[in-house]
């Protein structure tokens, strides 16, 4: 049989699906192993019992300094961030998406200003905000918002032009004024787009949000990777990444549930 | 019920002339079918019409009024697609246009205005033969209950001219042929002028009052760019139809909608209701 008709079966498919993670995990194993077994002080591969102890210690037990459970508050901060950036690029990026998509003037006046601002690198533009906005919560949350915002304006105007002509046309039949037909035809549909171009734009919001933590700040996942860096602490480091991974994985879905059980007609919309 | 009226009409872009020389009256609750090739322009008459495209030379008028130049609720339509919204229900496809005449700050209807928009609709849903599919979503729908949305959503509104852009050419025959009792019965019970493009000849002479060919009078290579399609046939249709003025809208006789049988087209008796009433 050809390989491109060898469909696996559903056991079949979970060996799949765990096979790169098992093999990921033994190769670190395996070089943990021997590395500690040369050396027991190593720090740059450190075995499952050290990591167990040291997210034992950042998660379950009380800083003495800060009086806090450090991976606790550095996931609060971290996530109030990212949330506030991304509640305000998604208001803002709906707004004008359907805005640019739907009138040809606003498309006019701010399509190119809009593609020209998302070939921006964001993080060229951070220093900028740091002198400007000060290294407090802001300069952070502006540079997530500027480093997402365009694509997404971008992006959801495009997705509002697709929308058959027909359908805008059909509105003007039944009487719609162009205010009635962004909030009536438009916005309805262009919902459950948005969360695919918001799910599309959690890495990079991700990314600034870690580079921005990295660079200035006095809380958050990323500050405290960089911070325990100078220690070599890989064994607080890799739980973090991981924890991180987690979380970028489960707002993801969270978000493929949210637009599977908000929008039950989007899914034969897409497969059109 | 309106009269319209093409007053030498010609559409070009830029150096391509598509339509010329098209004079033409339409009498109010006419149904006419506009027949042609491809390519012949019958889709650019429509949209004119619409008032999606304005023509280049010439004027259309309605009831003596220029038409606006954009679409409006005074001129319904129907697309052979993408008539109907894919993100409302049946229900709230066909209530829309009056949530949208009643509602203009939010486009939405609460409380009794809703209840009394929903009950119309549903008494629009039966007739058209969608009785109990009101909380579905379009594509849950076969292709010609889409349609019998499409017309009760435009006829919802109460628009004074229909226009209909193929509006059946994607069906099976046997849908067809119950779809054209449900156009006949609509254009009888409703005051509409009706306009519609057909690449069926059976279809428009099955239906309409009149029938209008449009045709290129030249067709040479060296001469297509530089002459468009005009009207070549104008038939009125032997022995002459014209619409019943029932005002009374009934529901649906049994027999004449087989809503429930269209998503199995080759089911035998499907075609069974050619030629009745």
């Amino acid at each position: 049989m050809r390989l491109v008709n060898m469909r696996p079966g559903r056991q079949t498919r979970f060996y799949l699906l765990a096979l790169p993670f098992l093999l990921v995990a033994i190769a670190y194993f395996a070089g943990s192993g021997a590395r500690l077994a040369q050396n027991p002080n190593d720090k740059l591969l450190p075995a499952l019992p050290s990591m167990v102890q040291a997210v034992k210690q950042m998660a379950f037990e009380v800083d003495p300094r800060t009086g806090s459970y450090l991976m606790a508050s550095d996931t609060v901060a971290s996530l109030g961030r990212l949330g506030s950036a991304l509640a305000i690029s998604t208001v803002a990026a709906l707004v004008l998406g359907i805005l640019i998509g739907l009138l040809p003037g606003a498309n006019a006046l701010l399509g190119p200003f809009v593609s020209v601002t998302s070939m921006v690198p964001p993080l060229a533009l951070l220093p900028i905000l740091f002198i400007v906005m000060g290294l407090g919560e802001n300069s952070k949350i502006a540079l997530i918002v500027i480093g997402t915002l365009p694509c997404m304006i971008r992006d959801l105007a495009m997705k509002v032009q697709e929308l058959p002509r027909e359908q805008i046309v059909k509105a003007q039949t039944l009487g719609a004024s162009t205010w009635q037909i962004a909030l009536r035809v438009a916005m309805p549909q262009t919902l459950p787009r948005l969360i695919d171009v918001l799910r599309l734009q959690l890495g990079p919001a991700w990314l600034f949000l870690i580079a921005a933590e990295a660079i200035a700040s006095d809380s958050g996942l990323g500050y405290r990777i960089f911070l325990v860096r100078r220690y070599l602490a890989m064994d607080v480091i890799i739980p973090y990444v991981a924890w991180i991974t987690l979380l970028a994985f489960l707002i993801d879905v969270g978000l493929r549930v949210l637009q599977r059980k908000a929008f039950p007609w989007f899914a034969s919309v897409r497969a059109e | 019920m309106s009269a319209i009226r093409f007053d030498d009409v010609w559409k070009e872009y830029g150096d391509h002339i598509v339509l010329e020389r098209i004079t033409m009256e339409v009498e109010p609750r006419a149904f006419i079918a506009l027949v042609g090739p491809s390519g012949c322009g019958k889709t650019t008459l429509l949209r004119m019409l619409l008032g999606e495209e304005q023509p280049s030379r010439g004027q259309i008028l309605v009831d003596g009024k220029p038409l606006p130049a954009e679409p409006d609720a005074d001129r319904g339509v129907v697309f052979q697609r993408y008539s109907v919204f894919p993100h409302l229900t049946v229900l709230q496809n066909v209530m829309l246009g009056r949530e949208l005449r009643d509602a203009k700050l939010i486009g939405r209807l609460f409380g009794a205005a809703r209840r009394a928009a929903a009950d119309d609709a549903m008494k629009l849903l039966a007739e058209v033969g969608l009785a109990g599919q009101e909380s579905k979503y379009p594509s849950a729908l076969s292709g010609g209950m889409q349609q019998r949305l499409a017309l009760a959503q435009a006829i919802m509104r109460g628009p004074k001219i229909l226009l209909l852009d193929e509006p059946f050419g994607a069906l099976d025959p046997g849908i067809r042929a119950d779809i054209h009792l449900l156009m006949k019965r609509l254009w009888n019970e409703t005051h509409l002028t009706v306009v519609m493009v057909t690449h069926d000849l059976s279809e428009a002479f099955g239906l309409a009052t009149r029938v209008i060919a449009l045709e290129r009078s030249r067709n040479r290579p060296e001469e297509r760019e530089r002459y468009g399609a005009t009207v070549s046939r104008d038939l009125e249709i032997f022995p002459r139809r014209s619409a019943e003025l029932r005002t009374t809208v009934q529901p649906a006789p049994a027999g004449t909608t087989r809503s429930g049988k269209e998503h199995q087209p080759g089911r035998p008796g499907a075609l069974v209701l050619k030629g009745q009433p």
